[in-house]
């Protein structure tokens, strides 16, 4: 954990000589693992298969093209009619900084903005974002560069989390909060912001957070 | 989830086309979606009618209003006529769900939802709302948030709607469109109790859209409100609640429009409360008493019978809270 502080000063030649970030590493560990164990099994099933016999090739599931903007992005996907906008995100366009908790549009783990509107990815069918712009935490801040939204900034200024699982839909939604003006008060913030759920229990300073970006902006 | 085509329409003719076909109309796809992915819903064909013009609010000659059944819960809880006029609607809808759900769900979508019971949403429990003939695994278990009121043999799921409390208690009525015509509906009999046949739940007939839901005018001035018990303060389902609308004249109470939520197979009108409020005047006193009806005819199960009690209470707070507005207004 200490390592990971921003604060503590690392000198430079104790930096890993690879590169790799967290994501990267579990990414390629377990695609290699995965590889390992489930090659053999795929190439048992082909033997068993054998060839189709002809008119009995599987039918694909209905789908087609979808093209939205996703943080000012034209982006086009193939996709099965039941793909949700959640799993487009991570699983299509890798991006995974929108989570998936109860997949059930029950905990917000998955808020992002669509058309300017806070929704759940979960419980929205991609096939319908046709010309829609979605933004994730990813697109807070067009260009990049590390910079932070002012209420990525106030997360972290007001410890906001633990785990970390719920922050960017806390965030997203914290945005969609403050710009429909539910921010007069902690306890309007707390009612807004309760379709948000954080299992470590850090309400209060989520709440606090909600409240310095919405006084900043 | 089962695989489904998926079509988006454009009119309301293509709607009705897509719908004698079968299809499975699609608005804001919160509940629909849902139950999908837990395969209690299983639609080949989805039609969805987000595009279709039904999306605004008007206000009707004589003082209603007609609400678009596209109209997103957000949209319409925030809206200035709403707002102004029937303040328990707009109460009803934010204290739904959340703040991402009611951007995303229709007034039209919300009253079409489906029962929040956990063997129904759970495909391997008897439930004769899924499956009709295979019993109800609620009667003899875990019952504790189901109907006291309404329920049958067959079936005790709630309706899970707020604002389908604030319709029945202002006796509104549901504009549906189809392959034979147009034709409007009472709140009350819009919602069907289970009966022999939970899995029958509303009165729409195969390939009708519902285009709006209509609020009728009310004597002014009026006043109303939403009160909501839960097991935690926001986000959650009802326990017991109460929608209340008061009109005083003279001192006296002229009309009195009162309904439950939580405790019903469907939203539960209350007319002994409101028969024992009229020609009345307001009183601490008189909130209790007509409160103490509010439960009348109620059948609790095994885990539930604390409803009983709950629900006189919330009536009773309810008609103080709006009681008291009215005095402001008087």
């Amino acid at each position: 954990m200490s390592s990971e502080l921003s604060g503590s000063p690392v000198p430079p030649e104790e930096e890993p000589a690879l590169p790799l970030s967290r994501r990267t590493f579990i990414a390629t560990a377990t695609a290699t693992a995965t590889a390992a164990t489930v090659g053999s099994v795929v190439a048992a099933g082909e033997r068993v298969r054998g060839p189709a016999p002809l008119g009995t090739q599987p039918v694909a599931p209905p789908g087609g093209s979808v093209s939205l903007a996703v943080n000012g992005e034209r982006r086009t996907a193939m996709i099965d009619n039941r793909t949700s906008l959640l799993d487009l995100l991570r699983e299509q366009f890798a991006l995974t900084g929108t989570k998936k908790g109860c997949d059930a549009g029950a905990c917000g783990a998955c808020t992002v903005l669509v058309d300017g509107r806070r929704v759940n990815a979960c419980l929205t069918l991609a096939v319908r974002l046709e010309g829609a712009e979605v933004t994730t935490i990813e697109g807070l801040v067009p260009g990049g560069d590390g910079a932070l939204h002012p209420l990525q900034q106030a997360f972290i200024e007001q410890d906001a989390f633990q785990c970390g699982y719920c922050t960017p839909g806390q965030i997203m939604s914290g945005i969609g909060c403050i710009r429909e003006g539910h921010t007069r008060s902690p306890a309007e913030i707390r009612e807004w912001m309760s379709g948000n759920l954080c299992r470590c229990g850090c309400y209060t300073k989520i709440v606090k957070a909600v409240e310095q970006a919405a006084g900043a902006t | 989830m089962h695989p489904f085509t998926y079509t988006k329409v454009s009119d309301i003719a293509g709607a009705l086309a897509a719908g004698r076909r079968g299809g499975r109309y699609l608005a804001g796809g919160t509940t629909l979606v849902d139950l999908m992915r837990e395969n209690v819903e299983r639609p080949s064909t989805l039609v969805d009618i987000s595009a279709l013009p039904l999306g605004e609010i008007t206000a009707t000659a004589g003082g209603g209003l007609l609400i678009g059944a596209l109209v997103r819960m957000a949209e319409a809880a925030a809206h200035p006529k709403v707002r102004a006029t029937f303040p328990v609607i707009s109460q009803a809808l934010e204290s739904s769900a959340s703040a991402q759900l009611r951007n995303m769900a229709t007034i039209g979508g919300n009253i079409m939802q489906r029962t929040r019971c956990p063997y129904f949403r759970d495909v391997t429990a008897a439930c004769n709302k899924r499956e009709p003939g295979s019993g109800c695994a609620a009667l003899g278990g875990f019952n504790r948030t189901h109907a006291i009121l309404g329920a049958s043999d067959h079936c005790a799921a709630t309706h899970p709607s707020d604002v389908a409390v604030a319709f029945a208690a202002l006796e509104a009525n549901v504009h549906l469109l189809g392959p034979d015509g147009q034709r409007s509906v009472a709140f009350a009999d819009f919602l069907l109790p289970p009966g022999g046949t939970p899995h029958r739940e509303q009165a729409v007939r195969p390939g009708e859209l519902i285009t709006a839901v209509e609020i009728p005018a009310h004597p002014r001035p009026l006043a109303s409100g939403y009160l909501k018990v839960r097991d935690r303060q926001s986000y959650e389902f009802a326990l017991t609640s109460a929608a209340v609308v008061l009109h005083l004249r003279d001192g006296v109470i002229h009309e009195a429009k009162v309904a439950a939520g939580g405790v019903g197979t469907v939203p539960w009108k209350l007319p002994a409360v409101e028969r024992r409020l009229i020609g009345e005047r307001p009183s601490r006193a008189l909130w209790a008493e007509a409160a103490e009806r509010a439960a009348d005819g109620a059948r609790p199960l095994e885990h539930n019978s604390f409803k009983i009690e709950l629900l006189k209470r919330t009536v009773e707070r309810q008609l103080r809270v709006v009681g008291d507005l009215m005095g402001d207004a008087a």
